[in-house]
């Protein structure tokens, strides 16, 4: 409890109000531990999206109480807590790659040398040094991904939030960024909250998988994947692997036996 | 520099055989001088008056600037006002809408009125309600159309309304506004001639034109509807160099 970075206690979100009212979330109550990567999966529309939304604050619950590092998530907002990558990566076309990447710094009272400084800094942690003067568009999809995550850790945030930001990508892209967002996260030790619809990415990337229903999304259950680090290209050929993504469809399944789920389709 | 000139060379070609023709057809058909004059007789009467043309040229110019920077700067300042308080917004765009749908041109004798006819000023405010509506609405919809995620970015930084403002919401405004501007360049033109014909100082585009015209100088008028398209199409360049300047990030530009 004490090492908890985000705690949500009895969380309920409700969209709309009177009959068009809709439960998007119920009774979730999660403890995600400092330095975990926390993945959270379910189908399409169980809320995994609005949950990582109520941690970062840019949507508010119905019901409960989610705390980020002792305080309110509204306060770690304030505080520049989050770092948020999201699917598209939201570059400013009219900024360079560097100066995209200064941006979060410069709502902060650090001069221009050390903004970018700490730019370029970033930028070879994600390996486009040589990239700093040019614009998103001369840039490739993944390359402007690894950009926002440049970006998002800039400020050195306590929590990284990223909502499906590989999903846009191809499939040989996206497994090797997520190698590259694994060592990152070894490096800065930064705690991260990650949605996906992959079932692979999620087991592949997680210390903990967070398995989710649809509609109401309910925590269906917490999966620790204990997998050794640092994972590799080998990782996915270990049998535990495949053991871990075998718990995680059947735990996907168990609500809704018959039909395949979004889940399936998405990971196929 | 040769790739330009093979990338312009049909462009000039078509120019030089419309004008050839122009020549040979009025002189075969034997077309009156009053009715189409030939390129040669305009040639030589732009020739003949170049330092008047020159004069009146720049004296619309000036209108034409000057009623631009009028109107663009109140567009501007609307635009502005309106993105960042809504109750300012509520408050002036059904009077911006009613302005576009008014012939602008129509209160040419009123602003001689109002500003003097003989008053520079008077074709300028003509120009400037000309300008003014493209402007503000091509802003206003820059500072407004911005993408929700980058505004949900900027809140993930608890950014004030102002860091909006200033790196989000101007920044994306600034295409917009120089398409605006680009439009107006060619409308403050034509409207600094149409109210010249209103009446007013004589040495100017609108008036030379009327005043050969009604001595049957044809020749002359179509010299200085020369000069008045040269001029535009100028206008309208520097508005696109300025263009490459402020944006270099712009994907039309080339980009870095």
């Amino acid at each position: 409890m004490s090492d908890a970075v985000v705690s949500l206690r009895g969380v309920r979100k409700v969209f709309g109000a009177g009959s068009d009212a809709t439960n998007a979330l119920e009774k979730i109550d999660l403890e995600i531990p400092k330095g975990a990567f926390v993945s959270l999966i379910g189908p399409s529309g169980c809320g995994k999206s609005t949950l990582l939304r109520l941690i970062g604050d840019l949507t508010q619950p119905t019901a409960g109480t989610i705390e980020v590092n002792g305080k309110s998530a509204h306060r770690a907002r304030l505080d520049r807590d989050y770092g948020v990558v999201f699917q598209s990566p939201v570059l400013f076309d009219w900024r360079t790659v560097e100066r995209n990447v200064e941006l979060p710094l410069e709502m902060s009272p650090i001069g221009k040398a050390a903004r970018v400084e700490r730019a370029r800094a970033m930028l070879a942690l994600v390996e486009l040094t040589g990239f700093e003067r040019r614009y998103p568009w001369q840039l490739s999809g993944g390359m402007q991904q690894r950009v926002a995550i440049a970006r998002a850790l800039s400020f050195e945030p306590a929590i990284l939030l990223m909502d499906e930001p590989f999903g846009a990508l191809d499939e040989m892209t996206r497994e090797r960024l997520n190698i590259e967002l694994l060592r990152i996260w070894q490096q800065t030790g930064t705690t991260i909250v990650f949605v996906t619809h992959s079932i692979p990415e999620a087991v592949f990337l997680s210390t903990r998988v967070v398995v989710m229903s649809a509609r109401p999304g309910r925590i269906l259950d917490v999966i620790g994947v204990d997998l050794s680090q640092p994972r590799n290209d080998l990782t996915r050929e270990d049998e535990r692997y495949f053991g871990f993504i075998t718990r995680v469809r059947e735990k996907l399944r168990g609500r809704d036996v018959g039909r395949p789920s979004a889940v399936e389709v998405a990971a196929s | 520099m040769s790739v330009r000139l093979r990338y312009y060379a049909p462009a000039v070609g078509v120019f030089l055989i419309v004008l050839v023709l122009w020549e040979v057809t009025v002189r075969a058909l034997n077309i009156q001088q009053f009715l189409l004059p030939r390129p040669s007789a305009i040639a030589a009467a732009f020739a003949e008056h170049f330092d008047e043309l020159m004069t009146v040229g720049r004296n619309t110019l000036v209108e034409a600037v000057g009623g631009l920077a009028i109107g663009g700067s109140a567009a501007l300042l609307v635009a502005f006002a309106t993105a960042r308080w809504t109750t300012a917004s509520r408050a002036l765009l059904p009077f911006a809408v009613a302005a576009n749908s008014i012939p602008i041109i129509a209160f040419a004798p009123i602003m001689n009125n109002w500003f003097g006819i003989l008053n520079p000023l008077s074709k300028m405010m003509v120009v400037a309600v000309l300008v003014f509506f493209p402007i503000m609405i091509n802003t206003l919809r820059g500072l407004t159309l911005v993408d929700p995620a980058s505004l949900e970015l900027m809140r993930s930084y608890a950014a004030s309304e102002r860091a909006v403002f200033v790196k989000v919401r101007v920044p994306n405004a600034l295409p917009y506004f120089f398409t605006a501007v680009k439009i107006s360049a060619t409308l403050s033109l034509i409207g600094a001639i149409v109210a010249e014909y209103f009446g007013g100082a004589q040495s100017v585009l609108g008036q030379f034109i009327i005043t050969e015209a009604a001595f049957f100088r044809f020749a002359n008028a179509w010299a200085a509807i020369v000069v008045a398209s040269a001029v535009s199409i100028a206008f309208f360049l520097i508005i696109v160099a300025a263009e490459r300047v402020a944006l270099p990030w712009h994907r039309a530009n080339g980009g870095g």
